[in-house]
């Protein structure tokens, strides 16, 4: 064995006798096209709408939820497919993403959620690492289509302007903290316990009005 | 004989006919032929003003100003409370669910909402801006005692 990886070494260090420095310079440059591109074309084809739901984990469970959601079907009919919102659309946080998915690669193989009823039982867990990854990047699949600065607030009813202009322009919260569930079925919230899903849960007793609250009354916030 | 018999026959055929050609008939159907199929009306829109209105009678459930679609109620969990809701209505300065909501059936109240009322749309309805297939006569109940109140005066 280690004989053949030294003599491969050798191989590899010892100059080309004779292939020309330009058939060399130029088939790497033209494999190096076809390897790349052969990766990204791959990379997305598995960024797909039509990937995602080649197994009926996908299909028959969440896809099937998304369908009368206005993510799917919407009167300007643009669509968010899988993708637009479960993967990053930058490069270096979308390889980073589809290396953490090779966990749901073995989740396929192994079967965890291979039935309605597994599903329904790790929906809540699923749900919370989805919450969870939102969070942390101020919903930023959100923001890829929605973003705060082209969002007219006057052309929104009274009640969705006002819920913006005090919580998303004022940065303390995210798209996720009150969206949640617009393009699958929430699981049970009671035993999120600790997960506030809307963001809306008064402070402890005591506490007294929230800061944002007390701004938009008019108080002083001391 | 033999032609009363007929002609009292005969009313109805013509009333009907009549009703028929007069359309007088409220129908989902319209004017189309029973042997066609009608053209679909539109779809009326949902009233989205976040205005609230005033109950048509007593005991009303207040009407929803606003859209509701794809709200999630069940089980697992209920959108329009994550508003509504007891804590909620601070951050989202809805109106909180009526404390009657807390009673169960024998006016015990309970520590959160009664199952039996948890189901919002069961009552509340949200509103379209939809033509009225018949007017509304319906006289609100201050009009009345007005009414009675200025009958009684004129008879003093």
């Amino acid at each position: 064995m280690i004989g053949f990886l030294k003599r491969l070494w050798w191989i590899i260090r010892r100059p080309s006798a004779y292939f020309s420095l330009g058939f060399l310079t130029m088939g790497g440059f033209v494999m190096g096209i076809i390897f790349w591109g052969g990766f990204n074309t791959a990379l997305e084809v598995t960024n797909t709408e039509a990937f995602c739901t080649s197994c009926h984990e996908m299909r028959d469970n969440v896809f099937e939820e998304l369908k009368p959601t206005i993510h799917y079907s919407n009167r300007s009919g643009v669509r968010a497919s899988c993708p637009d919102c479960h993967v990053p659309h930058q490069w270096s946080n979308k390889i980073a993403r589809k290396m953490q998915a090779s966990k749901e690669v073995w989740g396929k193989i192994f079967g965890t959620i291979n039935t309605r009823e597994k599903f329904l039982e790790h929906r809540l867990e699923l749900a919370q690492h989805e919450w969870a990854r939102l969070e942390a990047n101020d919903s930023l699949e959100c923001r890829n289509c929605h973003s705060d600065e082209s969002m007219d607030i006057t052309r929104q009813s009274k009640r969705a302007a006002d819920a913006h202009e005090r919580f998303l322009f004022t940065g303390e919260k995210t798209c996720i903290n009150c969206h949640k569930g617009i393009a699958h079925q929430l699981p049970d919230m009671a035993a999120a316990e600790g997960e506030d899903h809307a963001g809306l849960l008064a402070p402890a007793h005591g506490a007294g009005l929230l800061e944002s609250t007390r701004s938009y009354l008019g108080l002083s916030s001391d | 004989m033999k032609l009363l018999r007929l002609a009292v026959l005969a009313v109805p055929v013509f009333m009907a006919t009549a009703a028929v050609a007069q359309n007088q008939v409220a129908t989902l159907r319209n004017t189309a032929p029973l042997d066609q199929e009608g053209e679909a009306t539109q779809i009326p829109g949902i009233v989205n003003t976040d205005i609230r209105q005033v109950r048509n009678y007593p005991d009303q459930p207040p009407l929803i100003p606003h859209k509701t679609d794809n709200y999630q109620v069940d089980l697992n969990s209920n959108k329009c409370l994550t508003c509504h809701s007891r804590t909620a209505v601070e951050v989202s300065q809805a109106p909180m669910i009526s404390v009657t909501h807390f009673m169960n059936r024998e006016g015990q109240t309970l520590g959160a909402i009664s199952p039996r009322r948890y189901f919002c749309t069961q009552c509340h309805v949200v509103q379209t801006n939809a033509r009225p297939l018949v007017e509304n006569e319906f006289v609100d109940i201050d009009r009345v005692i007005d009414y009675v109140n200025t009958q009684q005066s004129g008879a003093d």
